[in-house]
């Protein structure tokens, strides 16, 4: 009981809230960078025909099994002071841990999107260049058209950010008030032996990703009537 | 499908004043340190008394020994706070700090399972406590992570004049993490392990665990602050560093340190005027 007493304690303090708070806008800035990129290109991917685009799908595929810990790594070495991009003095801020999410979700959004992309294309291409379309107009037509595949895409490239830990961790450095999420404290509290708080944080994360996946799939309901 | 990019571009927007605060970073320092002074709750009890008399904010990092001076080193922390005096030695030596001097102490202490198949229970000889250990084949879990302690374990095993190495995968547990990780790990196995003080003070799932050996000169467990070298480091935030030093080191800071207790103990004694 002392533990759902802490959990309580937690939410009051404020402290919880603020950690609520930077965890949903580092997953989601991440996941919007990806929807950005990631929705056109794979789209894209399924219209157009050139050498190598084999190996590009290939290679989306394959990174979706990239290890968050390696991504987060690599970006330190590249953020450090003493690494190339060291100047720009973004490691241990919300900032870095935005581009190590953008890169893990990336790969998911695209690929997805391609897949969704194909299959729609294999039935309407023909009928939508018929009409006039050229291949660069049809890159939303298709994505509008695919929207309930695509939001999937979408959605999974979110399940990756919010639940991630091992990038965040070592490119934001779990400092309290400033780059701790809802997946850092879980670690720290594990660490020192709150293991009922940490399983009570997951919950509210598990809760929380819940409540944004069906607000995303009302949204999208809608917009489909 | 409009609604998904108003909502993206509703994201970008609520992300908008993390970006604003990176843009302000003056009067902040990062301080690299260890899990022990900060998951005991050390400094986030004293270090917002230092922000309100300084208005320097301290971002801290809790990272092994190791790993902080690496992190350190690199040029990415502007002070640390460590307890490992061989490492920091070598720190000083490489050019990277200057000014190192002790703020606080406190002691390691020796936890294991309450049925103790080492028997080691009430002793205050740590290197007999391992050697009858290893002896036993009683399960050990070490942090394996270059940490202060995972440090002093090592010496220790090789004043006892044992390769542990030679009980890996067997009774020798190397889980390559930081000390709460080793205590859940103790707790669950259950095994022995070595632990700071403050850790285990504050740790709340010690499970079938309690200290066996305490009381031993070997196990001082002595924290320093110190300064980068401006000579290799003049990117650092050299100069709210200092203060914050200095702060640590002087009648405020160390005040605080002592005053800092887990129901009625002290878990950090200031040291900064008789270093131990």
């Amino acid at each position: 009981m002392n533990e759902i007493a802490n959990l309580a304690d937690a939410f009051t303090s404020g402290e919880l809230w603020q950690i609520i708070a930077l965890s949903l806008s580092i997953s989601l800035s991440a996941t919007a960078v990806a929807t950005i990129l990631g929705l056109p290109f794979g789209a894209a991917l399924a219209i157009w025909r050139f050498p190598g685009r084999g190996a590009v799908i290939v290679a989306a595929n394959a990174l979706l099994g990239l290890p968050p810990v390696v991504v987060g790594l690599a970006l330190y070495l590249l953020l450090s002071h003493s690494g190339p991009l060291g100047g720009l003095g973004l490691l241990f801020t919300p900032s870095a841990m935005v581009i190590a999410q953008t890169v893990l979700a990336l790969p998911i959004v695209t690929a997805l999107a391609h897949r969704a992309g194909e299959e729609y294309w294999a039935v309407y291409g023909d009928a939508l260049m018929d009409l006039g379309a050229s291949k660069p107009r049809a890159v939303p037509a298709l994505i509008a058209m695919a929207r309930a595949p695509m939001l999937t895409a979408v959605l999974a490239g979110f399940g990756r950010t919010i639940s991630e830990v091992g990038a965040i961790i070592v490119v934001g450095g779990n400092i309290a008030a400033y780059t701790r999420t809802m997946t850092t404290a879980i670690v720290l509290e594990t660490g020192m032996g709150n293991l009922p708080l940490a399983l009570g944080l997951g919950l509210v994360l598990i809760g929380l990703t819940t409540m944004i996946c069906a607000g995303a799939f009302a949204l999208a309901g809608r917009s489909g009537q | 499908m409009r609604s998904i990019w108003l909502g993206l571009l509703a994201a970008v927007a609520f992300y908008a004043p993390a970006i604003a605060a990176d843009a302000r970073p003056e009067a902040t320092i990062t301080l690299a340190s260890t899990t022990s002074v900060d998951n005991s709750g050390l400094l986030a009890a004293i270090l917002p008394e230092f922000t309100k008399t300084t208005g320097i904010t301290v971002r801290v990092l809790a990272l092994g020994t190791g790993q902080a001076l690496d992190t350190a080193r690199r040029g990415d922390a502007d002070l640390v706070l460590v307890h490992d005096p061989e490492a920091e030695r070598k720190f000083l030596d490489d050019g990277n700090g200057v000014n190192r001097k002790q703020i606080a102490w406190n002691d390691f202490i020796v936890v294991g399972p309450n049925d103790d198949p080492a028997h080691i229970a009430g002793g205050q000889d740590a290197k007999e406590a391992l050697t009858a250990i290893a002896d036993t084949a009683a399960p050990f879990v070490s942090r394996g992570d270059k940490s202060g302690t995972n440090a002093l374990e090592l010496r220790l095993w090789k004043a006892a004049g044992i390769d542990p190495k030679t009980g890996a995968g067997a009774w020798y547990r190397d889980i390559g993490g930081g000390m709460g990780a080793a205590l859940n790990a103790a707790a669950a196995m259950p095994a022995y392990t070595l632990s700071d003080r403050g850790t285990w003070l504050s740790f709340k799932n010690k499970g079938p665990l309690r200290i066996m050996v305490e009381g031993d000169a070997a196990l001082i467990n002595r924290y320093d602050v110190i300064e980068l070298n401006p000579a290799m480091h003049s990117g650092a935030k050299l100069a709210p560093a200092h203060w914050l030093a200095l702060w640590l080191t002087t009648q405020p800071g160390q005040d605080a340190i002592g005053a800092y207790r887990l129901g009625s103990a002290e878990l950090f004694h200031p040291s900064a005027a008789n270093p131990k």
